[in-house]
């Protein structure tokens, strides 16, 4: 009865349960991190990896395509980590960014979506093509997946791809997106990925704005703004550019 | 006053998004263009412009303040409803595909921060 009780209250306060649950994980990993790395992998870093690992395992027992959110006593965090809070905290964080660092980096940022987009379609082409695709409009439908998992049905549905392509498109995206989270903490002293500048030219080539806001946050989230910033013209300029241009170069080198 | 913080920011998102969502349909796209990124920009003016007449109270910054420091508890719950076991599952040919793209593109970066920099010098 109390049981029953108490999982009432909790589903009925989704959100409220989400809050607890999440702020549970960041205080465990940020003991993980003092404790059993000595503070040298950061604590947010590990918590979104967590947060990855726990994703997969909801998905593993429930069958869903969202993660932990699946299980019905955690939706909250379905909500809580959803497109319209991440956008809120991302704009939020502009907040104590630098106007002309950003005015600065224009060119650059702009730069650096279009070559973001051409090098990750061309490498996901490649790819399809290494694993024997030789249709113009599946090569292109995986390319684009390979860009962002919202660039790659789009493309693909434009095309007119089979549903079993888009998938495989979604799968890339998905993939891109939680290796850019999991791995840009390591990467960033390599890269140097270590300034406003050089995050803008990062949220430009990365492109997927879960992966970037992700990363960065697990890296230093003083850069957040301006690698989001970049990042969020990136799936535009995909949606643009993979069904006409990019789309009519494969159909000519195929 | 608190609430005139989160209104500030709420206004800001809602106005990005919707130019984001027509800049995607005159282009033709079906996809927001940038409409985060323009909220950013239409925060950052605005909240120059009115420090110029009359500054923000630090109360009414703690509302914008608060949602910018839950950024990493949101982008936790973020990263545990992502889709991870479909992106495992997608077979090899995605997994390839997703892990050669990402180091690509780490790559790139000192190629296009060394580019932009250098640019800057010259001029």
């Amino acid at each position: 009865m109390i049981l029953d009780s108490l999982q009432r209250v909790l589903s009925a306060n989704a959100l409220i349960t989400a809050f607890m649950f999440v702020g549970a994980l960041v205080w465990l990993s940020y003991l993980i991190s003092a404790k059993l790395t000595r503070g040298h992998v950061h604590g947010s870093a590990i918590a979104i990896t967590l947060g990855l690992v726990l994703a997969w395992y909801g998905g593993l027992t429930t069958g869903g395509n969202t993660g932990l959110a699946d299980i019905p006593l955690l939706a909250g965090v379905g909500i809580m980590g959803g497109a319209m809070f991440r956008d809120f905290a991302i704009v939020a964080t502009a907040f104590g960014a630098d106007l002309s660092t950003l005015k600065r980096a224009g060119l650059v940022g702009a730069m650096s979506i279009v070559v973001g987009v051409v090098l990750s379609f061309g490498i996901g082409a490649v790819v399809a093509v290494a694993f024997g695709y030789t249709d113009p409009i599946a090569v292109t439908t995986i390319g684009a997946g390979a860009a962002t998992y919202i660039v790659g049905p789009v493309t693909g549905t434009a095309l007119g791809a089979g549903s079993d392509i888009i998938a495989l498109s979604v799968a890339a995206g998905l993939t891109k997106s939680v290796l850019v989270m999991v791995g840009t903490p390591f990467v960033a002293p390599r890269i140097g990925l270590n300034s406003p500048y050089a995050a803008l030219i990062y949220g430009g080539l990365m492109g997927t704005t879960s992966g970037v806001a992700g990363g960065l946050a697990a890296t230093d989230p003083k850069l957040v703004p301006y690698g989001a910033m970049t990042a969020t013209f990136y799936t535009g300029v995909g949606c643009l550019l993979a069904p006409s241009i990019l789309f009519l170069l494969v159909r000519m080198m195929l | 006053m608190t609430i005139y913080g989160v209104a500030l920011l709420s206004f800001c998102m809602l106005m990005g998004v919707f130019v984001g969502d027509l800049l995607g349909e005159v282009i033709g796209v079906q996809a927001n263009v940038g409409g985060v990124g323009i909220a950013m920009l239409l925060l950052l003016v605005l909240h120059n412009l009115m420090s110029r007449e009359r500054p923000l109270s630090p109360i009414t910054e703690t509302g914008v303040g608060f949602w910018s420091a839950m950024y990493i508890p949101i982008v936790v719950a973020m990263a545990a409803r992502q889709n991870v076991f479909g992106a495992l599952s997608g077979g090899w040919m995605a997994i390839v595909a997703g892990v050669a793209a990402v180091a690509a593109s780490f790559a790139m970066i000192p190629v296009l921060a060394h580019f932009g920099q250098g640019g800057r010098d010259d001029s």
